[in-house]
């Protein structure tokens, strides 16, 4: 789609990816993009089977090309209307043998500012540190002298 | 939340066994010994650790089966050493994994200006 856009930019640590974005689009555009189980499910690309609601959970299949055998499941936190929308889930969750219920879970967080010409948008994910690899992957780091750099988002992510 | 399926994590399934190899003390401290000294032989590996050759051995297989290190014969002596390329591929598995969330606001971004 030829649309233009601003590149989001990023802010990466350990523990979190960021992302911020600017969308020419009201404030109320975007929350119902957010939290309108239905609207989320087309640019996310998930087909969800229940709408959003604070501490219930909501699962749907992957609408993405070569990944609709793998399910999604969230757990909502919080919704504050037109301002932030929160929920938990597995990260690398892509095994369909694994039981990951009993693994940390991470924090996705998204967060809305009204702006010049639109609405800035802040997407969260963070906990990573809480997930017992990456708290070894740390480690790793801390060992290591020579490639800290060349593995630096492996903490971030074992996810 | 059982069997749930991070979307923003699907591109390398083969990164678990990857993940799951560095779940170890023991083997996070061996891949850093060999980051700063390899190629080092299983004895000079088991120098001040406390732990048995036998045990090192294992933790060097199990790395192995991940494709972080592997061994090759150096004299007489069996040497290991780590497989740099896989561990380039770990961090652009996470930078993938950054670039998904990239994706998903650009097409957030395109559906909210244009579907007013």
């Amino acid at each position: 789609m030829a649309v233009k856009t601003e590149t989001p930019t990023d802010t990466k640590s350990t523990d979190r990816i960021e992302k911020r974005v600017v969308l020419r689009a009201p404030r109320s555009r975007v929350w119902r993009a957010l939290t309108n189980a239905e609207e989320f499910g087309t640019w996310f690309r998930v087909k969800l089977e229940s709408a959003f609601a604070e501490g219930k959970p909501v699962r749907g299949r992957l609408s993405i090309p070569g990944y609709e055998h793998l399910t999604l499941e969230m757990l909502v936190e919080r919704i504050d209307p037109e301002r932030y929308f929160s929920y938990r889930w597995h990260p690398y969750a892509v095994d369909p043998a694994v039981d990951y219920s009993s693994e940390p879970t991470t924090l996705v967080e998204f967060t809305l500012e009204e702006t010049d010409g639109g609405t800035a948008l802040t997407i969260v994910e963070s906990g990573f540190d809480r997930l017992p690899l990456a708290r070894r992957a740390e480690a790793f780091r801390m060992n290591d002298n020579g490639w800290a750099g060349q593995i630096k988002h492996l903490e971030a992510y074992v996810a | 939340m059982s069997r749930s399926r991070g979307a923003t994590a699907l591109q390398m399934p083969d990164a678990a066994p990857l993940f799951a190899a560095l779940g170890d003390a023991t083997r996070l401290r061996l891949l850093g010994r060999l980051s700063a000294k390899g190629p080092l032989s299983i004895t000079r590996l088991s120098e001040g650790t406390g732990v048995t050759r036998q045990a090192i051995t294992r933790h060097l297989h199990a790395l192995g089966r991940a494709g972080l290190v592997r061994h090759a014969r150096r004299g007489r002596e069996r040497v290991w050493d780590l497989n740099r390329e896989r561990l380039e591929r770990a961090k652009r598995y996470l930078d993938q994994i950054a670039a998904q969330w990239d994706d998903a606001a650009e097409r957030l971004k395109a559906f909210v200006e244009d579907q007013p």
